[in-house]
């Protein structure tokens, strides 16, 4: 049985191609405003036995393309388990989510944390800042990396963080070390949400946020051991997703409708 | 939601905003018809409370201003520890007053800091806003000292209040003076009743409203031990609808109308049938008060594919739990009674307050729940302080818990939809 698992996500779409369980491929495209055409680019000309999605965007596949869909939570969780089973812990920093995920020796979720409402400390928050620093992504994260020092940044909402960043420059601060300070705000907030799980065992950090160095080395030191990270981070949850599909459609969740609005 | 009858002079009487009250009833329409009458295989007993709340600002207010014509008061509260059975001991009408939706908020945060709970908020919106036809149709409102933000909002509040405001004084310990402080501030409630109505509490009258209170709440619990069925015979939404109803109807007739639901629920229960699936993932919510139309998460939860059995809230076992003595000889021996039923309220307001978990964590095992959802209102300080130790209590019990705290808003729907739908699919499995 094929399986196409699809993680719609706010930066990025990611396919993972599954066939009787074992990967056949993967891709990674840019979202933009109109995620179904994204994922119909995606999936244009490709054979599959079902489909399944995850992300923010899974209910707008399961509404159009009738794709069964689960939490990326979950996709997570099924992704590690596949890739690294001795794994108890999961830090998936995406675009606009990070999420936190407690597993027990089966694999199995036992408890999760997630930002909720906005974007603060996300992969999207270190992108806004990158754009204030007048740093492409790339010279950003490298900067972070090789500063001597680091500077405060005290303020996790993209908007007052943006504003503290350029009054700080206009301070004469050094804009390396504004990068790592940076960096560490967001392994600050995370290590918040990490500290609420049981996290004795090994840790896999993924999701795009994963591909950051800089984040990866101070997350380390935060937490003085080694962070698994595998090779392709930001294919996790569509793996997962993809592996999700027993051979009997799993339940599907009500697909809400069009937004409306309670009172 | 009846159009037959044009309620709108009787608004007007009120002192209502026509335009706003129209723009309000129109939403409350649409979100009652997508939240409740589409769910699927619902007791024909709900048609009542459809009907119910069709009429929530027609029929059933028509009847608080036919019954103050009549000479009988209406008492207005927002509040569990405001005692219906002494406002039935002067043949009043008590009602729970509008507090469950974003309506005139921008209006409420000229008086209020932003940081104020979304109910607060809402109350100080539906007043100023001119909508609520409850508090117009009010002889006194009655404002309860609980949490800081709601004491320092009454003393706002009470300006604009259509007549009678009036303090009760809630203690914040289960102490020998905290039960005294409670029972202080239910005989100068009963002063009060008595003056505005011009008629005395007697042992008969008293009683008589005891016997009504308490007969509403059995109605309640046969609801909630009928909820406890696997499959459960009806929907977590419709359970707390009817919990929500109860401070708006009349006592008899609401008490009537959830034994008949129980009636034919039971049916259910005796031939296997339920509103969803055996094995169906199945949530307790724990947590603030949801007051309507206030119906954001549970409808998240339902449409995840998991089902509510039961609710550890005022608006559901807190609010509920313990029936009041009617054995008293006077009328200070029945009020004794009554102060020993309120008194046992875990309310988060109360130092310390360590029945709430054990109680939280009783319904959820009579229940059978998989799981518990632990709700608070942004800004709530008591019930968000409560949250991680409850958490640790329940999960210590082998209960896992998702905790969330929103407000009345739609903004993060999208995101509490993932949450809650990683959290039904942790629980199944």
């Amino acid at each position: 049985m094929r399986v196409i698992g699809l993680d719609v996500g706010s930066r990025t779409v990611k396919r993972v191609t599954v066939d009787d369980g074992e990967l056949l491929e993967h891709r990674v495209v840019s979202n933009n405003h109109d995620p179904l055409a994204v994922c119909d680019a995606l999936l244009a000309g490709r054979r599959s036995d079902r489909l399944v999605a995850t992300g923010y965007g899974r209910h707008l596949l399961a509404r159009h393309r009738r794709a069964e869909t689960l939490t990326e939570i979950r996709a997570a969780a099924l992704g590690v388990r596949r890739l690294r089973p001795t794994a108890r812990t999961i830090l998936d920093l995406g675009g606009q989510d990070t999420k936190v995920v407690a597993l027990d020796a089966g694999g199995a979720v036992v408890k999760f944390e997630m930002n909720d409402r906005c974007a603060a400390g996300t992969g999207r928050f270190l992108e806004v800042m990158a754009t204030a620093l007048c740093y492409p992504l790339d010279d950003f994260v490298a900067a972070g990396r090789t500063a001597t020092g680091s500077r405060n940044v005290t303020a996790m909402c993209t908007v007052f963080a943006e504003s503290e960043v350029i009054s700080a420059s206009a301070r004469g601060a050094d804009r390396a070390e504004l990068a790592r300070g940076l960096h560490q705000a967001v392994i600050s907030r995370t290590l918040g949400m990490l500290r609420r799980l049981p996290l004795e065992e090994e840790i896999v950090f993924c999701g795009g946020g994963a591909l950051n160095a800089c984040l990866r080395e101070l997350l380390a030191a935060a937490l003085g051991r080694e962070v698994h990270v595998p090779p392709q981070p930001q294919i996790v949850a569509a793996l997962g997703a993809a592996l999700s599909a027993g051979p009997e459609p799993g339940p599907l969740v009500e697909v809400p409708d069009e937004r409306h609005e309670d009172p | 939601m009846s159009e037959t009858i044009d309620y709108r002079p009787m608004w007007a009487e009120l002192g209502l905003d026509l335009d706003k009250h129209d723009a309000l009833l129109s939403a409350l329409g649409q979100a009652y018809t997508a939240t409740f009458l589409a769910q699927s295989n619902r007791p024909a007993g709900m048609g009542y409370f459809d009907f119910v709340m069709g009429e929530v600002h027609g029929l059933r207010v028509k009847e608080l201003v036919d019954a103050r014509a009549a000479g009988r008061i209406v008492v207005g509260t927002f509040c569990v520890f405001v005692p219906e059975e002494l406002v039935l001991a002067v043949d009043g009408v008590c009602v729970g007053l509008c507090a469950g939706a974003d309506f005139g908020t921008a209006q409420a945060e000229r008086f209020l800091p932003r940081t104020t709970c979304p109910l607060i908020k809402s109350f100080f919106g539906f007043a100023l806003e001119k909508v609520c036809p409850y508090l117009s149709a009010c002889d006194l409102v009655v404002g309860e000292n609980t949490c800081d933000g709601k004491k320092k909002a009454f003393e706002i509040f009470r300006s604009l209040v259509p007549r009678e405001f009036m303090a009760l004084d809630i203690p914040n310990t289960k102490s020998g003076e905290g039960r005294a402080v409670l029972k202080r501030a239910y005989l100068d409630l009963v002063a009060t009743l008595e003056r505005l109505a011009g008629r005395a509490i007697s042992v008969d009258s008293l009683r008589a409203g005891i016997t009504t209170a308490n007969a509403k709440r059995q109605a309640l619990y046969r609801l909630a031990r009928l909820r406890q069925a696997e499959p459960a015979p009806i929907s977590g939404l419709d359970g707390l609808l009817i919990n929500q109803v109860a401070f708006y109807d009349d006592p008899l007739r609401f008490t009537a109308s959830v034994n008949a639901l129980c009636d034919e629920l039971e049916g259910r229960v005796e031939r296997g049938e339920g509103v969803a699936r055996r094995g169906t993932p199945r949530i307790v919510i724990s947590g603030c008060p949801m007051a309507v139309p206030n119906w954001k998460l549970p409808s998240i939860v339902e449409k995840a594919g998991a089902v509510i059995v039961g609710e550890e809230s005022c608006i559901g076992e807190r609010g509920t739990q313990n029936l009041v003595a009617a054995d008293g000889d006077t009328v200070e021996a029945l009020v004794d009674g009554l102060v020993d039923r309120y008194f046992a309220i875990d309310c988060a307001v109360f130092t310390p307050n360590p029945t709430r978990p054990e109680h939280a964590l009783a319904i959820a095992r009579r229940a059978g729940a998989d799981g518990v959802i632990h709700y608070a209102l942004q800004f709530c300080t008591p019930y968000q302080m409560e949250a991680p130790p409850l958490e640790r209590a329940l999960e210590q019990g082998g209960v896992p818990v998702l905790r969330i705290d929103t407000d009345y808003s739609q903004e993060d729907v999208e995101q509490l939809r993932t949450r809650v739908e990683a959290f039904v699919e942790q629980v199944r499995g």
